[in-house]
């Protein structure tokens, strides 16, 4: 946005105040997203080129599963993402809840869709990796059930809030759904600890050794990071249009 | 990893329609995302779009 674009604009509000609080205003927010997208965009882009040289290209063929483990490259960063951006979208509306925040709460709704959509990937991915290593499609183990699960709490979310008429209503109402979802997510990681499940245990964890090849690691990790970039960019995108949505009235800059 | 042709990595050791049915939905999912997110940023941006 130019100094000549703010002129023409005087409703539009200026980022003022102590820096944390400068974007709070989701007008004040709106012109700094647009300036991230493509960046994030732009970073999932190569991070998931570089991810799947090194899962196609530089991996070996493993010793048990031959080539098809190669799913893990999805599946895996599907499903860190699918819990990671269910704590970030609870947390945003935790925070729109207390502090009665208009633009936490939009940053909820924007996260859901796209959460939901790595919940999905989590699961077909993981379907399609199951059915020759497992002989089965599905079975009803705790992870799988629980991920399931999780995935019924991003629909329920997204369609409790379209539900709602009254947009500060619907916000507040998700935020208790996804609130309570919470205590889905812990569960989906200790699953494979707590009980006895056909999906086998941690192969990373923060506390020893991977127990895996260092080059399949690696994949796994750089595809991880590509879906994390690709979440922030559609995340802020859909914020976008959220804004422009709710802030209606006011000029608001074109992707 | 070298693969011995175009043919063997499509393939991947006979578990190809795995792989790919993986990333291949993949693929689209992202796609209708992104369509999804161009379209509504279409209609927001709508010229008749104004308090009511």
């Amino acid at each position: 946005m130019t100094e000549a674009t703010a002129t023409r604009n005087p409703a539009r509000p200026q980022p003022a105040g102590p820096i944390w609080l400068r974007y709070a205003a989701p007008l004040a927010f709106d012109p700094l997203a647009a300036r991230m997208i493509p960046w994030f965009f732009g970073a999932a882009a190569i991070l998931a080129l570089a991810g799947l040289y090194v899962g196609f290209f530089v991996a070996p063929t493993d010793a048990t599963q031959g080539e098809v483990y190669r799913v893990i490259f999805i599946h895996v960063p599907a499903a860190w993402m699918s819990m990671f951006i269910y704590l970030v979208m609870a947390g945003w509306a935790a925070i729109g809840l207390i502090f009665n925040t208009r633009l936490s709460a939009m940053m909820a709704s924007a996260l859901a869709p796209t959460g939901a959509m790595f919940t999905f990937l989590a699961l077909w991915t993981g379907a399609l990796w199951g059915k020759p290593t497992w002989g089965t499609w599905w079975v009803w183990d705790a992870r799988l059930t629980s991920e399931l699960i999780l995935l019924f709490l991003y629909i329920g979310f997204i369609a409790l809030q379209a539900a709602i008429e009254d947009p500060r209503r619907a916000d507040r109402a998700g935020a208790v759904l996804a609130i309570v979802g919470v205590v889905n997510v812990p569960i989906i990681y200790f699953s494979v600890r707590w009980w006895n499940t056909l999906h086998q245990g941690a192969s990373v964890n923060l506390t020893s050794a991977p127990k895996m090849a260092t080059t399949m690691l690696l994949g796994m990790l750089i595809m991880a990071v590509a879906c994390w970039m690709y979440s922030i960019a559609a995340a802020l995108w859909r914020l976008r249009s959220i804004i422009a949505e709710r802030e209606f009235g006011f000029d608001v800059e074109a992707p | 990893m070298s693969w011995g042709s175009a043919g063997e990595f499509f393939a991947m050791g006979g578990y190809g329609l795995y792989v790919w049915g993986s990333y291949g939905v993949t693929v689209l999912a992202i796609l209708v995302e992104v369509l999804a997110l161009r379209a509504r940023r279409a209609r927001s941006d709508a010229p008749g779009r104004g308090r009511p």
